[in-house]
């Protein structure tokens, strides 16, 4: 036996990152046994996790959830590198993009319904601009163009209520939540 | 406070927004005019102001359109999959039949044309 030569050393950043992604893979994971009457239409429920990282640790620990998360969820539900992780690997750096500007609006007037619903119609965009693009490039995604913008709405705006939710009363949000993501040290 | 005032604000813009999606992709112009092509050639325009009847001969058999004010459509058609047919009344500017085995091809036209030119 010999021992690797390579050491990683593991912060417990990496492992707080580690465990906030496997939630959000989690999330991924229940929410593709949902039916859904158009491809594409999902609650998005790992945002929710995305967005509670971002509020309190950062862009950048957000940015590390969501890439692995759709990394994760990729080799898990065995859709990587298909199609449909394109579109979601799009729909996540457009939503990134999006936050990493709204983060900065003041948070006294927009709250994390505000950083939901601009996130959700990043996430339906990037999707959208890389499927007419690449996939359909036809008229068939501007018919559904209002579709998948008023999911985005009711989603974003429904996951946002839930973010702010747990933010604001981390001891009546259950187990789970609190134990994975603990009150911010500012 | 789950919801503050830029919140409502924002919620409101997307609302707008998805409005605004609806109408510029669900709100196609009514067309006007219809043009019949046989063989990629326009054999007949004509307006959708009152109900007439056209019969255009292709390779295959003759093919049957009818126009009614404000819409219409290939009534008959000699192809298999009578894919043309069941497209059935037309309204829309932009909108088209195509009965692609006999050649013949239905296209709705507004004021101001959808499109430029459309290949198949």
């Amino acid at each position: 036996m010999t021992r690797s030569a390579i050491e990683l050393p593991v912060s417990a950043d990496d492992r707080r990152i580690a465990r906030l992604a496997a939630l959000a893979i989690g999330l991924t994971l229940a929410e593709a046994a949902i039916p859904s009457p158009v491809p594409g239409v999902k609650p998005g429920l790992a945002n929710i996790v995305i967005l509670l990282v971002l509020l309190q640790y950062g862009w950048r620990a957000a940015a590390w959830v969501s890439a692995l998360r759709v990394l994760g969820g990729g080799l898990l539900l065995g859709s990587l590198f298909a199609p449909g992780f394109w579109l979601s690997t799009a729909g996540a750096l457009a939503s990134l993009a999006v936050l990493a500007l709204a983060r900065h609006l003041p948070s006294r007037y927009f709250g994390p319904v505000s950083l939901s619903v601009v996130a959700a119609f990043g996430h339906i965009g990037g999707q959208l601009a890389l499927a007419g693009w690449w996939l359909l490039p036809s008229a068939a995604v501007i018919t559904l163009l209002p579709v998948f913008a008023a999911a985005a709405l009711i989603f974003g705006a429904v996951n946002g209520v839930i973010v702010a939710r747990l933010l604001a009363g981390p001891a009546s949000s259950g187990r789970q939540s609190a134990s994975c993501i603990p009150p911010s040290t500012p | 406070m789950l919801l503050r005032a830029g919140d409502v604000g924002v919620l409101l813009a997307g609302g707008g927004l998805v409005v605004g999606l609806s109408v510029f992709a669900w709100g196609g112009q009514h067309g006007d005019t219809a043009v019949i092509r046989a063989a990629g050639q326009v054999v007949k325009t004509t307006s959708l102001t009152h109900a007439q009847s056209f019969s255009v001969d292709g390779p295959l058999g003759t093919t049957h359109i009818e126009i009614e004010p404000g819409r219409a459509r290939v009534s008959a058609d000699p192809s298999a999959r009578q894919l043309c047919v069941k497209q059935g009344w037309l309204t829309r500017s932009g909108q088209a039949a195509l009965c692609l085995p006999n050649q013949v091809s239905l296209e709705i036209r507004g004021r101001t044309s959808a499109y430029d030119t459309l290949g198949y």
